[in-house]
């Protein structure tokens, strides 16, 4: 990734051609990370235990292949690495509404309290159904997501209503989020020392944001929320780049500020419920792929396509290792940090200039 | 003219007047905490008792009560309390993030890590061994945080320091999730320890990182006046001659210890640093010489409330970690939305 996209970076800005300059090196980086994206999702269908040569992978996804290799892909690989691309997208795009709305480059959905409260539900389902013996398969396949689903929409809607105040201010929205977010963690922690060990193990995994149980039946509303979510908030981009030079230079523009980032708050809200409920808190990829987009892009907030993009494929690299490395299969949450933290180290070292959001 | 300066000392005094009283209001307040802490439990004692069990102990069952649990417990709840307020009010300021809190320089993880590691490696049983671990880990992960977010040409920027920090921290928490999941020791101690509490330490271990606290609050102190010239904007403290890389050394140092004791000693209790510094800069503005102080002693009444209660009202079921947020976040939020907030 980084031979690809060092060509765009090696030169300076020039001011006459700023806005033409900018926008070739997002495409630049968008092309190479869809590329890598697409690369990783191919690899995450061929490799693992039944192993699939990379063009009969494309032959099958095409509709063509072996019998054996069409029911290893379509029925088990595919959905997962689906899931993987919409949630990690979902995730990138929701990090980038949050940082650029509150202009604070720590704001992810864990920060300020959605994933908490989303992760609220889902153990309390995994603590209370799960207490005798294994989870019962309708508390496991619907109850986990859809309490997870509720306690994030309401972990949002609480930081949204408790936030207003004559508007939205990106400060007292962080401050408010961070209450919401410690009681959300500490209810948690309870949760995990109230059952027994191998409910907290369960629940730990769940915590951890697994896409190992990722099947066809999680892609409608994950796919069905980032087709409808996404172009809505990428509209929302030129309103976050006025905002950017303070709230009077936008209202002075045109912007009616609050409509705006209410709207793009909410959908950023939903986003990140939609992403935890199907695949459990993946962490750091909200807060990786925006700041990994901005440097690379060398804009001054995080680009919200690049975000996008580059979500899906640390999310998606993140699952191959956790599927395909040996020893015990690790939930992918553990890997996004370990592939991706390197990586944002590297840049952050790299870039000479100040960063800002 | 004469006049105006006169106006503008005489304001300058009341302000010097009031915040000194404040202080003084919340020693006081300090006091009652640690004496109800002392005071009141699952058996209140009389303060008679109490007085009898510290000045002429004489082994009757009150005296064993407040010398050999209470008192260590609320010493205990004192020495975090202020470290972590102090440690918070100095984190924000060097990152200039009000979400920073004391952990983000890595600490937390970094303790936590270094737990679950000494137990599903190297079989550590012991809680002595515990604090040990934890203290190292926090003190070498937030090295590691320092080192990265400083290289470069500019030395540590509030964002680098921030960023590093939280890349840091993820990455920690991945491998302490790697390890728990695959080995069920760490999980049982890891849950528990999470939570953070006054309760379950032995306190000789415990007292064993005191040492580390001191010298970290010496040098918070120290790094005041620094911490407000590198709030003007590093060019501007730079050229009033400040050795900007020294200021953040010493801070990001005194971070470490606090943290880092406090988190070996009783856990993360994290809400306090984070919570704190932004209640104390509503009450004294961005001075850091009167901002530190006043954190460190919010903090520690904060904590040994929020423990009191927890004996009190839910008969020690619940640990400190949890009455703080279940007490503190409504709270906090209410004072959020209610008070003109004053920005980092």
């Amino acid at each position: 990734m980084s031979v690809d996209t060092r060509a765009g970076t090696t030169k300076g800005l020039a001011v006459g051609g700023l806005g033409l300059r900018l926008r070739w090196r997002t495409i630049l980086v968008v092309g190479c990370a869809a590329a890598l994206l697409l690369l990783a999702v191919a690899a995450h269908i061929g490799l693992g235990s039944y192993r699939i040569p990379l063009g009969e992978v494309f032959e099958v996804l095409l509709g063509g292949g072996a019998e054996s290799q069409r029911g290893a892909v379509l029925d088990v690989r595919l959905p997962r690495a689906l899931v993987g691309v919409l949630v990690g997208a979902a995730l990138g795009l929701a990090g980038a509404l949050f940082q650029s709305i509150s202009r604070n480059p720590l704001a992810s959905p864990d920060v300020l309290g959605i994933t908490w409260g989303a992760s609220v539900g889902a153990v309390t389902v995994i603590a209370f159904a799960g207490s005798y013996g294994q989870l019962s398969g309708f508390a496991d396949g619907v109850g986990v997501p859809l309490a997870s689903l509720l306690g994030g929409l309401l972990a949002g809607l609480a930081l949204y209503g408790l936030s207003w105040r004559r508007g939205i201010d990106g400060y007292r929205m962080v401050l408010i989020g961070i209450g919401i977010a410690a009681v959300g963690a500490n209810l948690v922690f309870w949760l995990l020392t109230v059952g027994d060990v191998q409910v907290a193990a369960r629940a730990m995994t769940w915590l951890t944001g697994s896409l190992a149980a990722a099947g066809w039946g999680d892609v409608p509303a994950v796919a069905l929320a980032v087709g409808v979510l996404a172009p809505l908030t990428l509209f929302g981009a030129r309103v976050l780049g006025v905002l950017r030079f303070g709230e009077d230079t936008a209202r002075g523009l045109g912007v009616r500020v609050n409509l705006s980032r209410t709207v793009l708050l909410l959908l950023a809200v939903l986003l990140a419920a939609v992403a935890t409920a199907a695949a459990g808190p993946i962490g750091f990829v909200a807060l990786a792929a925006p700041q990994i987009a901005l440097r690379l892009c060398a804009v001054a907030g995080p680009p919200l396509g690049a975000s996008m993009v580059l979500g899906a494929t640390l999310t998606v690299c993140a699952d191959l290792a956790a599927r395909t490395l040996p020893g015990v299969e690790l939930p992918v949450g553990v890997y996004t940090a370990v592939l991706g933290a390197p990586y944002l180290m590297f840049l952050l070292i790299r870039s000479r200039r100040e960063a800002r959001v | 003219m004469p006049e105006q300066s006169a106006a503008a000392g005489n304001s300058l005094a009341t302000r010097r007047r009031r915040r000194l009283t404040g202080l003084v209001v919340l020693v006081v307040a300090l006091l009652l905490a640690a004496l109800a802490s002392v005071a009141f439990g699952e058996r209140n004692i009389p303060l008679s008792a109490v007085w009898h069990a510290i000045f002429t102990p004489s082994g009757t069952e009150f005296d064993i009560i407040v010398g050999a649990l209470r008192i260590p417990r609320t010493l205990l709840g004192l020495a975090v309390g202020i470290a972590l307020g102090v440690a918070g009010a100095l984190m924000q300021g060097h990152t200039r993030n009000p979400l920073a809190d004391p952990g983000l320089l890595g600490v937390t993880q970094g303790a936590a890590f270094a737990v679950v590691l000494s137990i599903t490696v190297f079989g550590m049983t012991y809680v002595s061994g515990q604090v040990l671990f934890a203290f190292a880990g926090a003190l070498i992960a937030s090295a590691v945080v320092f080192a990265l977010g400083s290289v470069g040409r500019g030395g540590a920027t509030p964002v680098t320091l921030a960023l590093a920090g939280a890349t840091i921290s993820w990455l920690l928490l991945g491998l302490t999730s790697a390890l728990v999941l695959l080995d069920q020791r760490g999980m049982e101690v890891y849950r528990f320890w999470r939570i953070g509490s006054l309760a379950r330490s032995e306190y000789e271990s415990a007292a064993t990182v005191l040492p580390f606290l001191l010298v970290g609050l010496v040098l918070a102190v120290l790094n005041t006046p620094g911490l407000n010239t590198l709030a003007l904007g590093e060019d501007i403290a730079k050229g009033l001659g400040q050795r900007v890389r020294l200021t953040r050394f010493v801070g990001l140092g005194a971070i470490a210890l606090l943290t880092g004791s406090a988190v070996a000693a009783c856990g993360p209790i994290a809400f306090v640093g984070l919570v704190v510094p932004h209640i104390a800069r509503g009450i004294t503005g961005a001075d850091y010489r009167w901002l530190v102080p006043y954190a460190g002693l919010l903090g520690a009444i904060l904590l040994l409330v929020a423990d009191v209660l927890g004996r009190v009202l839910a008969a020690d079921r619940f640990e400190v970690g949890i009455m703080l947020t279940v007490l503190g976040a409504p709270a906090f939020i209410y004072l959020v939305r209610s008070v003109r907030l004053v920005r980092l």
